[in-house]
């Protein structure tokens, strides 16, 4: 780039580079601030059912997530096939859901406390049993703010 | 050009290293923004709770069964999932006043500051129960229908009113249209029918 091309019978000079790392930083900061990491690696394997009347949840630091399907293959050895819960990144049981849900909401700020949004985010095949039981969980310990995680359905019936 | 006491930084890595972040940030990024259907859980029951019948006329209540083969049955009637929307909305709006669906009251609702008296089915309740089997999928389909239907009497209703859609409306006035089509949506007490948990 440095060098200094005389003028000599090539005709068209080289197109400048210099304005590429520019470039590249931009769309470089565009991904840095519109990322969100995955929340945590996923032990179930979750394709969450479709829905047309969905809401977003916004605020992602009011929101915990409840994890519910069948156990990924590298885990299926351990686990068995059966649908389980997944609370962070560890499977659980639904008796330490209440426990889970209590210790979450004390580590939040005093004001935010009673905005807590649980997120059930389940396989489209669980069956209602496991969901009921989470539900009745949840009423326990009074998180009664709850969201069932789906996905836009694109075409209408 | 004279001559330079100081080499100038190559920087023709620099695209490079831009590039790898780029990629890096590529890979780890989920645009995707979490959604889902929002619902209310019904405060816990006291311990020492029992249940007690409560007058309710039968009129006032639409029954949502979901068996654990995923049929639904619908005020003693088998429906396909696809035609509860219209059922739902037929229900809540009795628009014929006729005897089967929820009695029209009136309620007073403020609207723009004015008081104005509305006719509605206030009483009605849309009661959902599941069975232990019943697959996910369904039930997420049903409440997907049930709010839908709510939602769309609100939109019926705002155009119908203030000539604009809903979402459009200022807060006190989607207050307002909540006030008139308040969401009833009440899920039984788990029951387990079937033997197999």
């Amino acid at each position: 780039m440095a060098k200094i091309r005389k003028e000599g019978k090539k005709g068209v000079p080289a197109v400048s580079t210099a304005s590429l790392p520019d470039i590249i930083f931009m769309l470089l900061f565009f991904f840095m601030v519109s990322t969100s990491m995955m929340e945590v690696p996923f032990k179930v394997s979750i394709s969450v059912p479709e829905a047309t009347e969905l809401q977003s949840l916004d605020k992602k630091s009011l929101v915990r997530y409840v994890y519910v399907g069948t156990p990924l293959n590298e885990y299926q050895k351990q686990y068995g096939r059966e649908t389980r819960i997944q609370l962070d990144d560890q499977f659980a049981d639904v008796e330490q859901l209440e426990e889970y849900i209590v210790r979450e909401r004390e580590a939040m700020r005093e004001d935010e406390k009673p905005l807590l949004t649980i997120s059930i985010k389940a396989d489209k095949d669980t069956k209602m049993g496991i969901v009921t039981d989470i539900k009745q969980a949840l009423r326990r310990a009074y998180a009664l703010k709850i969201n069932y995680a789906a996905s836009q359905r694109v075409n209408a019936y | 050009m004279g001559k330079r006491t100081v080499q100038e930084i190559n920087a023709s890595s620099m695209a490079d290293i831009a590039f790898l972040l780029l990629i890096f940030f590529l890979v780890t990024t989920t645009m995707s923004v979490d959604k889902g259907l929002s619902r209310r859980l019904p405060d816990p029951l006291p311990p020492d709770f029992e249940a007690q019948d409560t007058e309710i006329n039968e009129r006032n209540i639409f029954v949502v069964l979901i068996n654990s083969n995923n049929q639904l049955l619908v005020n003693r009637e088998f429906i396909d999932v696809h035609d509860l929307r219209e059922k739902a909305k037929e229900f809540i709006l009795n628009e014929g006043d006729l005897s089967n669906l929820p009695e029209l009251l009136p309620i007073e609702v403020t609207i723009d500051g004015k008081i104005e008296t509305i006719l509605t089915t206030k009483n009605h309740v849309i009661s959902l129960q599941n069975d232990r089997g019943t697959q996910y999928q369904k039930y997420i389909e049903v409440q997907n229908e049930l709010v839908a239907a709510y939602n769309e009497l609100r939109e019926m209703e705002a155009k119908k009113r203030f000539g604009v859609p809903y979402s459009e409306l200022s807060v006190e006035r989607q207050k307002s249209i909540q006030d008139i089509f308040p969401q009833k949506i009440s899920e039984a007490e788990p029951k387990n029918y079937g033997g197999k948990k």
